[in-house]
């Protein structure tokens, strides 16, 4: 475990400002995904996709049921992958 | 073998190998009371969160409320694993950089007050108590029926079990034991869906069976469904009935109230790294989502189980008769369930038939008068009791009710000691060490946490006894309680510079107080039946529920936090770079204690 790193994290370079702005990004367009897959298709927007059948009910239904759980895993991953990737590109990882 | 027996055997097997992984993985310092000493892997930290996450709301309420609602219970499915993206993203990593025990610590470094640390504490003290509960319910629910005893009885012994391994173990005997813990209860939820859905569908995998064929009529699964509730009455299985602003408001607070419950976050200050935090909440997901995509194939599968048992020769033939239910073994859950006072049947018209329909329904009313029922004769079914009783419905072999017993009581066990453990720690190093008695020795300290586990379960336990509502409905409301306080501060102490101290204060007591005394005016002053003004049936508040009033009052946090930030003192320079450390991996070292 990395206890030794004497750089004070709290000088913000340009490159710390362009990590975090990278990182809000992220999380924003993930989070509009999350509301759209469950707030979205599993309710609101639900009467419109009910055109689309899926097993003796419509989309809107699996999303509501079992398709937004699916896409909040696939998130999470997406997100911990990206973001590992994103500290090694801006060195700040930890050692 | 009778099956009082075979459960014994499977209840008294789990228990044994809990307690005797709490005694060998026997906490020693304080840091390895509280963080394990934060050498738990991802994978593991994920079993053991996801076993400390589902409890009796997840294993033994929610497919019960999801049978007998239909699509519009949706919400707890969504809202109970949305809130671990809300996690993952805006909290977990940077709660463990920060690199401190608990919750409150967090808040009260970064709003640099003690003031702020202490409503913390206080919020997480209501929310995790609401929370248990809820747990006591269940555990009253599977002690009463498992062990043929009394709900009351039931109750006391589950109690004195949690409190034995939550007090001597601590954290790293909870985490490992939940790790056991989780195995029970997930074998024990899908063996039994695996057989049902291979009954009803001939699909082994029941999420997939959900949207099967039906076998017997060669129909889509739900389809059938959907028809034979319409022909009693009932509104349909996957249609949407009810308010669609209460449905929003009410999975936006479950999501919200995921993110803002201590002894899930507490999880994330277990694993080594950052980058291990980002994992861990997916890995936590994994496991949960196991049990939450097998949920909704539970709840249907076992209302058309239900309803085919009361209608054995269809809907327009004749009902199921008395006798039948005193004699064929098909029935002998009835009568079992029927001594717990969870279940009732009554013949009220005397015709020697059990009619189950919606006597509500006008024209369910029309055809009543024309058949001479007098009313719908299964009279109560508790919502609880769904996923107990369903291996018995199905007819399914003793071993795998027993199996379905551990796991009830693993799910409902696992809970509360979390639960316990992160109000005690709030006690004993929020409250005495960080505010009281700052020079306490860690022994004292440990014994104080000991002591708090103590009261809390007592406290619970006598709660317990006159719950609120259903398991899972009672658990809702300490999610909107912790959406309310917790969430948005945490949220707003790592994304925003600006919210100070006065300003976070304001906001979790704002959150805090609307909500409580929301769920206390539908729901009574503390909990206790009648004081209530109002019901969820016509609330305040156009539709929105009191279960779905913690995303009202988050907002209200976050908006009183700005407004008054705005208006008082600037947050100094060093909390700015507290803030802007904890955004960064880099340097994340070991917990710091005081």
């Amino acid at each position: 475990m990395a206890d030794k790193t004497p750089q004070s994290a709290a000088s913000a370079t340009e490159a710390d400002k362009g990590y975090w702005a990278a990182n809000v990004r992220i999380i924003i367009i993930s989070l509009i995904i999350w509301a759209i897959v469950s707030f979205g298709f599993g309710i609101l927007l639900r009467p419109a996709l009910s055109g689309i059948s899926v097993g003796g009910s419509d989309l809107g239904f699996w999303f509501a049921q079992q398709g937004s759980i699916i896409v909040f895993l696939a998130l999470i991953f997406f997100y911990a992958w990206r973001m590992n990737k994103l500290d090694r590109e801006f060195g700040v990882e930890e050692e | 073998m009778d099956q009082f027996t075979i459960n014994l055997i499977f209840v008294g097997a789990s228990f044994a190998l809990y307690i005797g992984i709490a005694v060998w993985a026997r906490a020693g310092s304080t840091s390895e009371f509280y963080a394990a000493g934060r050498g738990v892997h991802p994978v593991t930290n994920g079993m053991a969160t996801a076993a400390d996450w589902m409890s009796a709301a997840s294993f033994i309420s929610m497919a019960g409320l999801i049978a007998f609602v239909g699509y519009d219970n949706s919400t707890y499915l969504m809202g109970w694993t949305g809130g671990y993206v809300l996690l993952a993203l805006l909290l977990a990593p940077y709660l463990r950089k920060f690199g401190k025990f608990t919750v409150s610590e967090f808040i009260g470094d970064r709003f640099y007050s003690p003031t702020a640390r202490m409503v913390a504490v206080a919020c997480l003290i209501i929310a995790s108590t609401t929370y248990v509960i809820g747990q006591m319910t269940g555990v009253g629910v599977a002690f009463g029926r498992f062990l043929e005893v009394s709900n009351t009885t039931g109750l006391l012994v589950g109690a004195v079990i949690v409190f034995a391994y939550a007090v001597f173990g601590g954290m790293k005997g909870v985490t490992y034991t939940q790790v056991a813990q989780y195995c029970v209860l997930i074998l024990a939820y899908t063996i039994p869906a695996i057989f049902i859905s291979l009954q009803l569908t001939g699909n082994p995998i029941p999420a997939l069976g959900l949207f099967g064929d039906h076998v017997a009529s060669g129909e889509p699964l739900l389809t059938k469904l959907d028809q034979i509730v319409r022909e009693l009455g009932f509104s349909e299985y996957t249609a949407h009935h009810t308010d669609t602003l209460n449905m929003v408001l009410f999975t936006l607070s479950l999501m919200i109230g995921t993110a803002g419950l201590p002894h899930v976050i507490m999880r994330f200050f277990t694993v080594p790294r950052v980058a291990d935090a980002r994992w861990s909440a997916g890995w936590a997901l994994v496991f949960i989502a196991l049990l939450y995509l097998t949920a909704p194939a539970v709840g249907a599968m076992a209302r058309l189980n239900i309803t085919e048992l009361m209608w054995p020769n269809g809907t327009d033939g004749e009902a199921v008769s008395v006798q039948m239910i005193a004699e064929d073994d098909e029935y002998d859950w009835m009568a079992t369930w029927q001594k717990t006072g969870l279940l009732g049947f009554e013949d009220k018209n005397g015709d020697g038939r059990i009619q189950y329909y919606n006597d509500a329904n006008p024209e369910m009313q029309a055809k009543a008068a024309e058949n001479g029922w007098e009313g719908n004769e299964l009279t109560n079914f508790n919502r609880d009791i769904l996923v107990l009783a369903n291996p018995e419905i199905a007819n399914l072999p003793g071993w795998v009710i027993g199996l379905v017993a551990a796991g009830g009581l693993a799910a409902a066990l696992s809970t509360a000691a979390g639960l316990l453990l992160a109000i005690s720690s709030a006690v004993s190093h929020d409250l005495i060490k960080g505010q009281l008695n700052p020079s306490i020795s860690e022994k004292g300290e440990l014994l104080s946490a000991r002591i708090a586990m103590a009261v809390a379960i007592v406290v619970a336990t006598y709660l317990g006894l006159n719950p609120p509502g259903f398991a899972a409905q009672t658990v809702a409301l300490a999610f909107g309680l912790a959406a309310a306080s917790i969430f948005p501060a945490l949220m707003m102490g790592i994304f925003s510079k600006k919210v100070n101290n006065v300003g976070a204060v304001a906001g979790m007591l704002a959150g805090l107080v609307v909500t409580l005394v929301y769920i206390f005016l539908h729901k009574g002053w503390f909990f206790i039946p009648d004081t209530n003004s109002f019901t969820d049936a016509d609330p305040l508040l156009g539709t929105i529920q009191s279960t779905s009033f913690g995303a009202v009052g988050a907002m209200i946090n976050f908006v009183v936090a700005y407004v008054v930030s705005g208006m008082t003192k600037e947050t100094p320079q060093e909390i700015k770079d507290l803030v802007e450390s904890v955004r960064f991996p880099r340097g994340a070292g070991t917990a710091q204690d005081h």
